[in-house]
């Protein structure tokens, strides 16, 4: 199957041949299995399949924060796997943001720090980067609890300061690892529509982890990887259908 | 991202106060032992500083201050000639017993001075005149005899004893530092010590000495041994001699040092294993830094300010108790405590090497950290 949609846009990832595998001799388990994918500026992506075929295995290496064995990944046409480990620390810092599905806020810091940490990473003083910060989270819909900490806020709330964080350094791919699993329906939609204004941007994409159907129809595509391997590429119609 | 690192540090409330708790202890117990065993030490130096005098002669096998080992008397004239020596006078230093009236026998240090100039009589009287041990039978105490010999009650200006069944009566009390025998000591002449202790042929126990203005004392101190063949030692020398013969003969130092090292490893354990554990707890989020674009080199930084904030307040907070500790028990010099600049240094340097090996295995870990376990 063509695993290599024809799309207009300029691709923002471009994946050749990736095979990554975990363990040695007997216990070796081979998670991707040559892997071609691009997705394209512009788009959401949805990455769907079943538990255990190689998902956040693929995500992990589209970040850079995961060796692979073979093949090349190409990110905003920059050949990532070819970058010393420092020097893509500070690519993904530049031109990535990341959700989780558990937030992973530091629970010491209050929203707008949560929000404003990309930035100080990134050499920002504290105060303009604080200051930007709390515009994210006003865009979110959090700008009153700014001051809040993680514990003092819903899950819901606490997956916003998590999108704000990711969008703070206005990153040009946006990874995404089950956003809504945490969360009840309601809000995991809220989430959504947030990530595909973000999609939507000409300059940008979002690429989206979910086992979580109620959220398909966000998506401009959908890719399914089971057992290591991409099976089907399809475009998402307006009406949400696939 | 130091804001970051401190406030992470701060807001684990459980394991700061854990943290703080052990290096504080660690800080506490190096500290006051430290100063304990120094204290010690200057106890056991205490005959040679409460004369504060910058020569002493004597037998060139001397091991420390309290063996003496007589010279002849014409050690005092051999040692006023040599060049570049403003004054020499005798001191007689030997063992007796004082009865007192109630029959009471106690042992004491027999201090002699020289007669004309008091060479050697100690610098705070707490009671009396010093300058009247110049009367007849006339002797001065120093406040730990008037502890050890019965209390203030029993034994004060005016009470009348018996050295070697001659008259001794007390004309005043001094305040010198307790040593570290804490036998009495009682002072008097140079001449009337003599008639206090048994014949012998040689009985000149030290020769008190100073250089001239300019001259170093540590040249002084060459000639005189290469002068008169005696043994002679700068006031500061003699007590390193003394307090090496201590530590060598008695097992202090090591007793002493056990336990320092005791607190050193406890602290570096307790340190070192809750901090590995702060960071093991914060992995995600340590994870989720470096996913962000952290540095391991940023990530470094931010574990050795945390480290070196914990322990650094525990330093403070350790001392400060170590301090409250040596102000409360040793104020009124009954027991030994020497908090000195040095200790202090020296115990900043083991927290820093708490604090670093601490930070360190924490950072061999965030190396090692693949950033992907935030998607796990």
């Amino acid at each position: 199957m063509n695993t290599m949609d024809n799309h207009s846009q300029s691709a923002a990832v471009r994946a050749r041949g990736i095979v990554k595998s975990f363990g040695t001799g007997d216990t070796q388990v081979t998670v991707l299995k040559g892997i071609d994918l691009d997705i394209y500026l512009g788009e959401l992506l949805l990455l769907v399949g079943e538990s255990g075929g190689g998902k956040t295995t693929l995500l992990s290496a589209i970040a850079g924060i995961l060796d692979i064995d073979a093949g090349d990944i190409d990110v905003l046409g920059v050949p990532l796997s070819a970058l010393p480990a420092g020097r893509r620390t500070q690519f993904r810092g530049q031109t990535m943001g990341f959700i989780y599905q558990q937030f992973n806020l530091l629970p010491a810091l209050t929203a707008a720090e949560n929000v404003a940490v990309p930035l100080l990473i990134q050499g920002i003083g504290r105060a303009e980067a604080l200051r930007r910060a709390r515009i994210l989270l006003d865009r979110v819909g959090l700008g009153e609890r700014a001051e809040f900490l993680p514990k003092n806020l819903s899950g819901g709330q606490q997956q916003r300061v998590a999108i704000a964080r990711a969008l703070v350094n206005e990153p040009r791919l946006l990874i995404c690892d089950e956003p809504t699993a945490a969360l009840d329906g309601p809000n995991g939609q809220k989430i959504m529509e947030l990530l595909r204004d973000v999609g939507r941007s000409p300059d940008r994409c979002v690429i989206v982890v979910t086992h979580d159907s109620r959220i398909f129809h966000f998506g401009d595509r959908m890719a399914n990887l089971t057992d290591g391997r991409i099976v089907g590429i399809e475009r998402i119609g307006q009406e949400g259908t696939v | 991202m130091n804001y970051v690192a401190l406030k992470m540090l701060f807001g684990d409330r459980a394991k700061y106060l854990m943290l703080l708790c052990g290096l504080t202890f660690a800080v506490m117990l190096i500290v006051q032992q430290g100063s304990i065993f120094w204290g010690l030490m200057m106890w056991s130096q205490a005959n040679i500083s409460n004369l504060n005098v910058p020569i002493w002669v004597t037998d060139p096998g001397i091991a420390q201050v309290d063996e003496v080992k007589p010279i002849a008397s014409t050690g005092v004239d051999r040692v006023r000639s040599v060049d570049g020596v403003e004054w020499a006078v005798p001191l007689y230093k030997g063992l007796l017993r004082a009865r007192l009236a109630d029959g009471d026998y106690h042992q004491i240090t027999l201090t002699g001075l020289e007669s004309a100039t008091l060479i050697g009589r100690p610098a705070q009287i707490l009671e009396g005149r010093f300058e009247d041990i110049l009367q007849p039978d006339a002797v001065v105490l120093d406040q730990w005899a008037v502890e050890r010999m019965g209390g203030p009650t029993v034994v004060k200006v005016g009470t009348i004893f018996e050295l070697n069944d001659k008259l001794a009566r007390v004309v005043a009390i001094a305040k010198t530092q307790k040593s570290f025998t804490n036998i009495p000591v009682v002072y008097t002449t140079y001449e009337r010590a003599m008639r206090y202790v048994p014949r012998e042929r040689r009985i000149l126990s030290y020769v008190l000495a100073k250089a001239k203005d300019g001259v170093p004392v540590e040249d002084v101190v060459q000639r005189i041994r290469a002068q008169t063949g005696l043994g002679a030692f700068t006031e500061e020398e003699f007590g390193w001699k003394t307090i090496m013969w201590v530590l060598k003969n008695t097992g202090i130092g090591i007793n002493f040092g056990t336990t320092i090292l005791l607190g050193f490893i406890v602290g570096m354990a307790i340190a070192g294993q809750t901090f590995y554990l702060f960071t093991v707890e914060n992995l995600r989020q340590f994870g989720a830094l470096k996913a962000m674009g952290a540095s391991t080199f940023t990530l470094a930084r931010m574990i050795l300010l945390q480290a070196f904030t914990v322990g650094l307040t525990g330093y403070g907070v350790g001392i400060g108790l170590a301090t409250v500790f040596g102000f409360l028990t040793a104020s009124g010099g009954n027991l030994p405590f020497a908090e000195t600049w040095q200790l202090l240094l020296m115990v900043l340097a083991a927290l820093l090497a708490i604090c670093t090996f601490s930070a360190l295995i924490s950072i061999i870990k965030l190396a090692r950290l693949e950033p992907a376990i935030v998607f796990r």
